[in-house]
């Protein structure tokens, strides 16, 4: 991203970024990275607009793909849905959109957006409202702010608009689900668009860059630009990130279920290493939510936990975890957005039915703090 | 009458030969260098291998070839086929046309005649959009005398691959090349599925110039066999089948030497440690045939859905250099590969090598050589660091922390210490050094599909059943005796974001090669 532009060339440290944003859900981002790596070479590279930069004369777009990941790997997008789905929002509230954002930085959609300003000719503003990935539409800072979903478009390659004002987040997911049903299986979807007063509240700021950076590192390209040695990207993304190199090991157990749109289960690893003899736990719902080392609580939602490929440091979706895996468990602070009684409540622990309190993943293994190795609070 | 089948694998470095009696005992075996054509190197092997068994050429009856062939050529961009695109899946899929991705070279290679037509189903079965049959002859008639092969790719054709069948009529029609049908190659993940395709059209002509020298080499020496080709999943493919396919012929490798390890020593549960000059490559066995890598795989820069086996490859070999600094000793990764009978220490060479640090410490002995003079404190330091990276490497591809039996196959397996910690038990069987040719030369079969259904919970049974029997049918035409056919995996995987109804199926039947 030299100055504030996204060129072809940043894609696919953005998408790899992603991906580990993702923690495991939120889509493949390559099918979205060859898109957006088409359009910018089409149309020229992208704006990147800063949060703080928006006024409250913006309006902002977030724009994204809604379904099953087995119907967008399949059936990919028509490039006329983004334009449409731009165009059907305008309609809609009367506005003209200035710029389009993620709504969530973590996987596919982080793509999308780049792709549509592309087209569009828009700036693209560098943050989300999610700064991971999750898999429900009210799992946003907008809805811990407050703020509704709006008016809400969806959009398929037939041509095909439907427009919905949801009374809420929820209501707005279980619309959308039915519609996207209809529509094959996956659709292109606007929801929460907002003024630039709003989303410099709301939105969580520089994920764009964020994500760039981690795929640079993983790439083997310090801050520096110094090479690192594949043995170095795991250490070297942590220390950027102040994140917590949790466990390595191998996947010894893995139980997994399709759900009404969900990829439930869990995963069980056996050290290796500097771990060997202990054994850890992770629970996803299409993200990775939950991890326990040896039973005692090691990371858990908000706050993000990455399974990265133990030699390259690639990052490993729930879909295509594997037996024998040898993996590394990153835990990556969440948003201090997420970490507010609203937040726990939106996307912590007991939202999605695990019985442990939140604490904050730096706390959790230091010393005199958080909580000892039977889970108790020190 | 069952006969003697002739086993080769074309390597890298080596082409191997092995020739094995109808009870697939090991009759001879011969290594000779791979050429740049690799033809000739097949021929000179298999001489090589007739002269040092003594069977009369007239006896063998199946003759199984695993090649790098078609790798390379996608590789080096050589001899590759230009490819005629039709995709089915308008108004969808238009934000990534065909060959968005690929490496400039490799799309100058194949042609730039790519065409988006209407088509395709959607993940329920209904229609995306009809075929328009117009656009198809009109999409032939720019093509005409433009292309080698067309690949024909809808949206969703694992569901239904009705418009994909159509296409293919068309085209036989309208231009005489061949037709390589996504439906029929991979499985869902239109990019993937579309690039293996595009692979698999641009390969057809490089298959069967590479098979008419080997049916032609087989020929001129008498041998009346039935020629087959390795696959990347340890089974074998007759020859009209691979011409079909000769995009399954890649990966096959590994594969070969995995299970090739496994019938010499009899284990079907283990690991295959594969020591060579310059690596050490560790695969895993299970239940006779190799685990698959989870990792999508490229090839030539393009990313297909081919599964892989799950080979763990570290920098130790008979070859590998050790150097001292001080009080340091390091080990690799670099080698001097081939050239150790001149450089190797105890060959008389100067450099210091892995196998001459076995052979000093008395952990290997090697016919006609002496152990070389090297300082006893360094030998062990060295012995321990090579033992180490053995261990280490073995635990990393282990499925548990149970101790597992090692077969150790490759002509630098000398220089694996007798005991290793985490091994049950240490494996090396009479002629290891050729494990890759006698893999290529076994005799399973298989047939796979992989396809969504759409019924009611209570009518899953009858859609697994169409899945084997679809499976069944693939293996009958692969090669397999349908008396020996069985089907061994049918794996259900629901779909999200559909009515509940939509279900994936994978199905695979392996069976013995009809004699």
């Amino acid at each position: 991203m030299t100055g504030a532009q996204i060129t072809e060339a940043d894609i696919d440290e953005i998408a790899l970024g992603a991906a580990v944003l993702g923690t495991g859900g939120g889509g493949d981002p390559h099918v979205g990275s060859l898109m957006a790596k088409r359009l910018i070479r089409l149309h020229g590279p992208v704006a990147l607009r800063a949060v703080d930069d928006l006024t409250d004369d913006d309006f902002v777009i977030p724009i994204g793909g809604i379904g099953a990941p087995s119907v967008s790997v399949e059936r990919i997008q028509a490039e006329s849905e983004l334009l449409a789905a731009l165009s059907a929002i305008e309609r809609a509230v009367g506005r003209r959109p200035t710029a389009v954002m993620p709504i969530e930085v973590g996987g596919g959609n982080s793509m999308i957006p780049i792709a549509t300003a592309a087209l569009a000719g828009l700036p693209v503003v560098d943050g989300d409202a999610m700064g991971r990935a999750f898999p429900e539409a009210q799992m946003v800072t907008f809805h811990l702010a407050g703020y509704g979903p709006g008016a809400t478009v969806m959009v398929d390659h037939h041509g095909n608009e439907v427009v919905s004002r949801p009374v809420d987040g929820a209501w707005s997911e279980r619309i959308a689900r039915a519609v996207t049903v209809e529509m094959g299986g996956g659709a292109t979807m606007i929801d929460y668009a907002y003024g630039g007063d709003v989303v410099r509240e709301c939105a969580i700021p520089g994920t764009l860059t964020l994500a760039k950076r981690i795929g640079r590192i993983l790439r083997g390209r310090d801050a520096g630009g110094d090479e690192l040695r594949d043995d170095e990207r795991i250490d070297a993304l942590c220390a950027d990130l102040d994140a917590v190199r949790l466990f390595e090991g191998k996947v010894a157990d893995l139980q997994r279920a399709v759900d009404g749109g969900f990829t439930r289960g869990a995963a069980e690893l056996d050290g290796v290493g500097a771990d060997r003899g202990s054994a850890l736990r992770l629970d996803f719902q299409n993200e990775m939510l939950l991890a326990r080392r040896d039973g005692a609580l090691a990371a858990v939602t908000p706050d993000l936990i990455a399974v990265l490929d133990l030699a390259t440091g690639m990052p490993i979706t729930t879909e295509s975890l594997r037996y024998g895996a040898r993996v590394a468990v990153i835990a990556i602070p969440c948003h201090e957005k997420w970490r507010t009684p609203m937040g726990l409540l939106t996307a912590g622990p007991a939202h999605f039915g695990y019985d442990v309190d939140w604490i904050p993943v730096e706390d959790i293994l230091r010393p005199g703090k958080g909580r000892d190795a039977e889970g108790k609070a020190a | 009458m069952v006969g003697y089948r002739i086993g080769i694998d074309v390597g890298g470095t080596n082409t191997d030969a092995v020739i094995l009696d109808d009870r697939l005992a090991v009759v001879a075996s011969v290594k000779r260098p791979t050429t740049r054509d690799t033809g000739e190197g097949v021929a000179d092997a298999i001489d090589a291998v007739l002269a040092a068994s003594g069977v009369d050429p007239a006896l063998v009856a199946h003759a199984m070839l695993g090649t790098t062939h078609c790798t390379n050529a996608i590789v080096e961009r050589r001899g590759l086929g230009r490819v005629g695109i039709l995709r089915l899946g308008a108004p969808a899929t238009t934000a990534v046309p065909p060959l968005e991705g690929w490496p400039a070279d490799l799309r100058e290679a194949i042609g730039d005649h790519a065409y988006l037509l209407p088509g395709g189903f959607e993940v329920d079965g209904r229609l995306l959009a009809p075929l328009d049959e117009r656009a198809v002859r009109e999409a032939c008639a720019r093509m005409r005398g433009e292309v080698d092969a067309v690949a024909v790719v809808g949206v969703f054709s694992p569901i239904d691959e009705s418009q994909e069948e159509r296409v293919a009529e068309i085209v036989a029609e309208e231009l005489r090349v061949p037709v390589s049908r996504s439906a029929r190659i991979g499985s869902l993940g239109l990019l993937e599925r579309e690039n293996a395709t595009v692979l698999n059209a641009a390969l057809m002509q490089t298959l069967t110039r590479m098979a008419g020298g080997f049916v032609a080499a087989l020929r001129a020496r008498g041998i009346p066999a039935t020629p087959y080709f390795g696959q990347n999943d340890g089974t074998l493919m007759q020859l009209e089948y691979a011409l079909e396919f000769p995009v399954l012929t890649i990966g096959c490798g590994p594969t070969n030497s995995i299970r090739g390890a496994a019938h010499l020593s009899g284990a079907t549960d283990a690991l295959v440690v594969d020591i060579g000059g310059t690596t050490t490559d560790i695969g895993v066995l299970v239940d006779g045939f190799p685990r698959q890598s989870a990792h999508a795989v490229e090839i030539g820069g393009i990313r297909t859905n081919f599964r892989m086996p799950d080979v763990l490859s570290v920098g130790l070999g008979g070859g590998t250099i050790v150097r001292t600094d001080g009080n340091s000793v390091t080990v690799g990764p670099d080698s001097v590969g081939y050239r150790l009978p001149e450089e190797g220490l105890a060959f008389g060479g100067s450099t210091l090598t892995a196998t001459d640090i076995a052979l000093a410490v008395g952990g290997a002995e090697i016919e006609g050589l002496t152990a070389p003079d090297v300082e006893a404190g360094l030998g062990s330091v060295a012995w321990a660091a090579m033992r180490a990276i053995l261990e280490d490497s073995i635990d990393r591809m282990k499925p548990n922390a149970a101790p597992v039996p090692v077969i150790l196959v490759g002509g630098g397996g000398i220089i694996a210490p007798a005991e290793l910690e985490g091994v049950s038990t240490l494996i090396r069987p009479d002629h290891f050094g050729a494990a890759n040719a006698v893999g290529a030369a076994l005799g399973e079969v298989a047939g796979q599909i992989e396809k969504i259904y759409r019924a009611d919970p209570s009518d899953r049974r009858a859609s697994r059943a169409d899945a084997a029997a679809e499976a069944t049918e693939r293996a009958r035409l692969a090669g397999a005796d349908p008396a020996t056919i069985e089907v061994v995996a049918v794996e259900e995987l629901p779909v999200a974001y559909s009515d509940g109804t939509a279900v994936l199926i994978r199905a695979r039947a392996v069976g013995r090669l009809a004699a």
